[in-house]
């Protein structure tokens, strides 16, 4: 490749880029800006002021609402793991009456949006009291739609394991529980790995259920309160409100900036697969 | 494998394995049933019931608020016949998708081939066009909503070059056009991974024959690279256009499905009419639509396979 060709390729891919750096530096910038300078096209605030990333803890019990998002995308990421590991494992590797049946029965629920099912969940929920608790944000993604994702996505990685690693472990007296618990699950370190990331983005990034099932502010997710730094007169306030978001975002962020490899791949695998 | 050898030891000093009823066949048997019991449950309780309830609820008026709960057959479903905003609704969220996978496929598949040449430093660049994946979408989506405003940074940078821009999420021409773009922004790392992926498996003595047979890039774009990668065409669509159906949030925080009905979308519509008009009887007649919708293309899409995926033997 000629000079000139690389040069035009890297002016291209810095152009490109543009758009999608330039929202999150935006967004971490601004939130240190001053409210009179927000709206001023700079690309760095002329003075920090740490004045907008307090008031996010003043108007919102913040600290609260990162938490129930944190535990709630660790309880279902942990429990998608244990279900859709333990499914996965079954379908591909032991045969037992009912087994295409019942994975067909599993696999429908890939084709329905959790959107379809809102109306009645709703209902359901609100028969057995646990509206405006945490119960629907953990139930329904830990063992609905995306479980479902995640089991048929383990199935497809199980199915690939050498079957003599199993015979060896069977000569050795070990039984299905162990097989999968000693052998299986260790290999299959890859494809948990990218579950378990796409299962924490989902759950961190959940909007419409929290917004329907919850509504005290204490009980909160993170998107849900992000939406809510308004003033008095239901403006919104900007530099506040971009504190707010940048402190969503930097945990993901961090995560991935270390990680990225396994993380790109991770994902990437998860597509493939299917 | 050391845990194999591990138990390989301890297992010969274990006595003999009982016969009987509870054969290796059984104990196998048993174990798959306890194994798939959770998520079994799970696709029965949180998938397949309210399934067959949406559409048992579609033929009832339901007001939440009244405490209401009666049988009407169809009536629902003239509803929506006769509703008028449905067939802005669709035109929304048809023009949503169509735009979204359109734009989100091609520059894709663009970053793809740019990212696959043999350049220093791709990997820095894959990072840079992949993070809006993980930032958190609420702060992506409302930091679009600051950018795009009457007064915001995309007006501002435009004023500099001496453009007046419009209120991009205020007017009825840009509205639409600006939420796409957000969720192109988004979500195009995604599928610009798996073209990657896909680009890498192309065998390099294809294009290596290609070229000496005179072919010029296009040519090779064309003849060789498109049909090796359509699997993942396919896919990537596929995921695209049910993933399109499903937006919310974005609509939600940047327009609330205005100006009009102008960014309207079906979850958007079925979210307002169930939870804010409390219509829960009409808002699962609409969730029965978008299920239909959702089967509808899946199915056509799996059907096109056929057509135009190409695979290699």
């Amino acid at each position: 490749m000629s000079i000139k060709t690389k040069l035009f390729l890297y002016g291209v891919l810095l152009v490109l880029c543009v758009p999608f750096v330039f929202p999150t530096w935006w967004m971490i910038t601004s939130s240190f800006k001053p409210n009179a300078e927000i709206f001023s096209p700079s690309l760095l605030p002329s003075s920090w002021s740490l004045e907008p990333w307090r008031q996010v803890f003043d108007m919102q019990p913040f600290a609260q609402q990162y938490w129930n998002s944190a535990y709630i995308a660790v309880v279902v990421t942990i429990g998608t793991l244990v279900v859709s590991s333990m499914a996965g494992y079954a379908f591909a590797r032991i045969r037992f009456r009912g087994q295409n049946a019942l994975f067909l029965v599993v696999l429908v629920g890939l084709l329905i949006p959790s959107e379809v099912t809102i109306v009645p969940l709703f209902r359901i929920f609100n028969s057995l009291g646990l509206v405006d608790t945490h119960w629907p944000l953990i139930l329904v993604p830990m063992l609905g739609p995306p479980s479902v994702l995640a089991t048929f996505i383990m199935r497809q990685f199980f199915i690939t394991l050498p079957g003599e690693l199993e015979e060896a472990a069977r000569m050795d007296g070990l039984g299905r529980p162990a097989i999968f618990r000693r052998i299986a699950l260790p290999l299959a370190r890859p494809a948990l790995g990218a579950v378990a990331i796409f299962t924490f983005l989902h759950s961190w990034n959940l909007y419409l259920e929290p917004v329907v099932y919850i509504s005290s502010q204490t009980k909160y997710t993170l998107p849900q309160a992000l939406t809510q730094f308004t003033d008095a007169y239901q403006g919104q306030l900007w530099n506040v409100q971009l504190s707010a978001a940048s402190m969503t975002a930097i945990p993901v962020l961090i995560v991935f900036v270390i990680a990225q490899r396994q993380f790109i791949e991770g994902l990437a695998h998860t597509g493939l697969k299917g | 494998m050391t845990v194999v050898m591990d138990r390989a030891a301890e297992a010969r000093s274990a006595p003999p394995r009982r016969r009987g009823f509870w054969t290796t066949r059984r104990r196998d048997q048993l174990t798959a049933y306890v194994f798939i019991t959770p998520a079994l449950l799970g696709s029965l309780a949180f998938v397949f019931l309210p399934l067959v309830l949406v559409v048992w609820y579609s033929l009832h008026e339901w007001n939440v608020l009244a405490d209401t709960f009666n049988f009407v057959g169809a009536e629902n479903y003239r509803k929506l016949a006769d509703d008028p905003n449905v067939p802005a609704v669709l035109r929304a969220t048809a023009f949503f998708s169509l735009g979204l996978v359109v734009l989100n496929l091609g520059l894709a598949l663009l970053l793809a081939v740019l990212l696959n040449q043999k350049l220093r430093g791709t990997t820095f660049f894959r990072v840079l066009f992949f993070s809006p994946v993980v930032v958190s979408l609420l702060a992506w989506t409302i930091v679009w909503g600051f950018l795009l405003q009457d007064n915001g940074g995309i007006n501002g940078l435009l004023d500099a070059i001496g453009i007046d821009g419009p209120n991009w999420l205020r007017s009825g021409g840009t509205a639409m056009a600006a939420v796409v773009i957000v969720q192109v922004f988004k979500n195009v790392g995604l599928n610009m991974v798996l073209f990657l992926a896909a680009l890498q498996g192309v065998p390099q003595e294809l294009y290596e024959a290609a070229r000496t047979d005179g072919a010029g890039p296009w040519r090779v774009f064309r003849s060789i690279t498109l049909p090796l990668i359509s699997p993942t065409v396919l896919l990537t669509s596929i995921i695209t256009v049910v993933g399109s159906l499903q937006v919310f949030a974005q609509i939600s925080v940047l327009t609330q499905g205005g100006p009009g009905t102008s960014t309207t979308v079906l979850v958007y519509y079925l979210y307002q009419q169930a939870f804010q008009f409390h219509a829960f009887g009409y808002g699962a007649t609409l969730s029965v639509l978008l299920f239909l919708i959702v089967l509808a293309l899946t199915v056509l899409q799996w059907q096109m396979r056929k057509r135009w995926v190409f695979h290699e033997h």
